[in-house]
């Protein structure tokens, strides 16, 4: 019987005007398709502000990692105000302060630099992810 | 005599789970950068993660919203929490009217994408005069 591994929700910050935002979702769009596309599932952030069933569902049922962008922690709020505990919260600041070589810029998208700052983020993520997917959440 | 440049509240879907969120997000900053006196932004979680400045955005600034798909999270979110938006415009139905194809990938937008974010900025942009006129 093959070991059943559990789907890890990443919910980046929707940040709109902060580099960090644009940083987050690029990390999670790293995990997403590059680093761990059969582990990692997202949603969009604004479906739990609505209390969407299939969000509210897909957060409840399995552990959620949120990246945000800025001390605000929207992401990581949105999903404690469901009720729901979040096992791994990372402010996206965090990757460029260890990296300090691999500064980001851009607001909607970041730049080239910042796909190579996000690329070692996921990495670092995916660690967690492994994790969390074994059912060994710390 | 001081004269009262009103401005225009633009809400974006942030829609990360499809690529109509990005094309959002894309869209709406353009028109934020390219408008900056008249147009500001608020990111739509802040409606519960922030504080009262937040939660009384649309009560402040004539709102406009726009959704990358129909589950209208930043119409509903906005008139949820927030208040009544002036207007509410949704990415499928600009793509339609404009006859262009919706994106397929979530990021990384380039020459392919330039149409359609070009075209939802015009639409968004046109919301905005039509705010203000109204103001």
């Amino acid at each position: 019987m093959g070991e059943k591994r559990k789907k890890v929700v990443v919910l980046p910050c929707s940040g709109m005007g902060k580099v960090f935002g644009a940083l987050a979702r690029e990390t999670t769009y790293e995990l997403l398709e590059r680093v761990r596309p059969h582990q990692v599932v997202t949603t969009c952030l604004p479906l739990l502000v609505i209390k969407d069933p299939d969000a509210v569902a897909l957060v409840t049922e399995n552990p959620v990692i949120t990246i945000d962008g800025c001390p605000k922690d929207c992401a990581k709020k949105s999903v404690e105000a469901l009720g729901v505990q979040v096992a791994k919260t990372y402010e996206a600041i965090k990757f460029y302060k260890e990296h300090k070589d691999l500064k980001p810029e851009g607001l909607a998208e970041v730049n080239a630099t910042g796909r190579k700052l996000a690329a070692v983020a996921a990495e670092e993520v995916a660690r967690m992810v492994d994790e969390l997917a074994a059912g060994e959440e710390k | 005599m001081d004269i009262q440049v009103a401005k225009v509240g633009v809400v974006s879907c942030s829609g990360e789970e499809i690529p109509e969120g990005t094309l959002c997000r894309l869209a709406c900053r353009r028109v934020l950068d390219e408008r900056p006196g008249e147009t500001v932004t608020i990111c739509l979680p802040l409606f519960i993660a922030g504080g009262e400045e937040e939660r009384t955005f649309a009560s402040n600034y004539p709102t406009i919203t726009v959704d990358g798909c129909d589950k209208l999270c930043a119409a509903k979110a906005t008139e949820m929490l927030s208040g009544k938006p002036s207007k509410s415009l949704s990415i499928p139905e600009i793509l339609q009217k404009h006859g262009l194809p919706p994106p397929v990938k979530l990021r990384h937008f380039g020459p392919e994408e330039e149409a359609a974010v070009k075209a939802v900025a015009a639409e968004i942009a046109r919301a905005v005069d039509e705010v203000l006129e109204e103001e």
